[in-house]
């Protein structure tokens, strides 16, 4: 954290925010049956996990996890070069019949969650979609809503969430920075 | 050329892939890297992504080819980008329109990208300079054939973990191979070592220079090899005499299963197609588990989705 940065969430704040939504994912499907996590990368597919292990911890039975990566969808991209990059997507499981929980970090605009809708369908047929997010930090340009939210967070549009996970920042913390993402 | 993205990683920055010859190690590392996540496209039940829709394409295909052109056509539509084939037989060309009026034409249309296939060396090196549009050398008389060379190194790449440090031989008809040329040019590049192996006519003076070694006996060429590609005696480019006769050819240069158990125990075997059944192969050895020709032609696909995608990133829009 840097002094233009505004801590939102600490280790333990995430952990409870996880361990909520894992309470609320299995109250509103009433169990696991059929369940899927599929994580938007990066950082969604890492919390995806972890919502994996916080399921398992209470029901005892592990629900597959997939990572989704939306950049071939993203409605921009003709307008963006050189090309970003793209990584790999790995569903090894069919969505058909499935109850697909949308994991992602932070819920903007929504454009992410839009193509990452328009990802999945290309998968198969999921019996539905929710979507559970870290951080709702407003400023949606879509009618896009999340089912499951860790922490709502007023921000301003020129402020960037940044979201910093043990497994690929070395800590665990959400931050509010005064300018755009570096 | 490039520039440096996000990580480290190279960007790309050409609108044009011409061969090879002109990219650096880490463009060919992008390319490689970009395709091994298209792979996964093939593999779904919509195969299609949205990257290109509204890009128009024209494969302009002035040269007889089955395998390239259905394989970039795949390739453009699970891209979801506007396709159509043209081949010279049935364009003006054979009205007597020159290739610049074609391409001048073609550009009229607007057209993003033109995947042009050329019997004459250096076509599409002209024509990029002269069009806006992108340009992907689909092979250019016994030039090259980036893509072809590309999905030999994905191929090889995805079997084998890495390139740097394979043995990798080619046996056959160098002289005419733009296949062989670009895999040079390519695999040399990223440090693996090429052995070039046929009749001493079929073998292009001063080949060495560009970091091969040239082997005319096949045991040694094969022995302790990586990956062997064999390459079809070209006989539509030869209007002279190069070798005795194709019997001769097939007894002393034709990989059969005693010869290919030289290689090592895993060694693969490739073949960029049409293959020739007991001519440069051993019908048996070509349906063998060790015979990655037709992973060669899934691998394909995915190798021009991340071309064609990387170079829709560059062209300019018109103005």
């Amino acid at each position: 954290m840097t002094a233009s940065e505004k801590q939102v969430l600490d280790e333990g704040g995430i952990e409870r925010a996880l361990a909520r939504i894992a309470h609320e994912i299995l109250e509103r499907n009433q169990g696991i049956a059929h369940l899927a996590l599929i994580g938007i990368r990066a950082r969604g597919d890492l919390l995806a996990t972890r919502l994996q292990q916080k399921l398992f911890d209470i029901e005892k039975k592990e629900i597959p996890v997939g990572i989704l990566d939306i950049t071939l969808y993203r409605d921009d991209l003709s307008e963006v070069g050189p090309k970003p990059e793209i990584h790999e997507t790995d569903i090894s499981f069919h969505l058909k019949g499935k109850t697909v929980i949308l994991v992602d970090d932070v819920l903007f605009t929504g454009r992410t969650i839009r193509a990452a809708l328009d990802a999945l369908i290309d998968f198969g047929r999921p019996k539905s979609i929710q979507l559970a997010v870290l951080v709702d930090r407003g400023h949606r340009e879509l009618p896009i809503k999340a089912d499951y939210v860790g922490k709502n967070v007023p921000t301003a549009v020129q402020e960037s969430v940044i979201i910093r996970l043990k497994e690929t920042d070395g800590k665990d913390e959400a931050v509010v920075s005064e300018g755009p993402k570096k | 050329m490039t520039q440096n993205g996000q990580n480290g990683k190279i960007k790309w920055t050409r609108k044009d892939l011409l061969g090879l010859r002109d990219l650096s190690a880490e463009e060919i590392e992008l390319i490689l890297d970009t395709a091994k996540s298209f792979s996964e496209v093939s593999q779904r039940e919509v195969k299609k992504v949205p990257a290109l829709r509204g890009k128009t394409v024209v494969n302009l295909f002035l040269e007889p080819s089955t395998r390239t052109r259905v394989s970039f056509e795949l390739a453009e539509k699970r891209l979801s980008a506007d396709t159509i084939s043209m081949a010279s037989a049935g364009s003006s060309m054979s009205k007597g329109e020159s290739l610049w009026d074609t391409i001048a034409n073609i550009e009229a249309l607007k057209v993003d990208l033109i995947v042009m296939r050329h019997g004459s060396s250096g076509a599409p090196h002209r024509i990029s300079t002269y069009t806006r549009c992108g340009l992907v050398n689909a092979g250019d008389g016994i030039n090259e054939h980036p893509t072809q060379g590309l999905l030999d190194m994905f191929t090889l790449r995805e079997l084998k973990g890495k390139i740097k440090g394979l043995k990798v031989v080619f046996v056959g008809d160098i002289l005419h191979s733009r296949v062989a040329r670009s895999n040079v040019w390519g695999l040399t590049k990223l440090g693996a070592e090429v052995v070039i192996c046929g009749p001493k006519t079929l073998i292009p003076w001063g080949i060495e220079e560009l970091g091969v070694k040239v082997v005319h006996d096949v045991k040694k060429a094969i022995d302790g090899a990586d990956a062997v590609t064999l390459l079809r005696i070209q006989m539509e480019r030869q209007n002279e005499t190069l070798f005795p006769s194709i019997r001769e050819y097939a007894s002393t240069f034709g990989l059969k299963t005693e010869l290919f158990k030289l290689a090592k125990p895993d060694a693969i075997l490739m073949h960029p197609g049409p293959i020739n059944r007991g001519v440069e192969i051993e019908s048996a050895l070509a349906d063998s588990p060790q015979s990655y020709i037709l992973k060669q032609v899934t691998n394909g696909i995915a190798v021009r989705m991340a071309v064609l995608y990387l170079l829709s990133g560059v062209i300019k829009n018109e103005k």
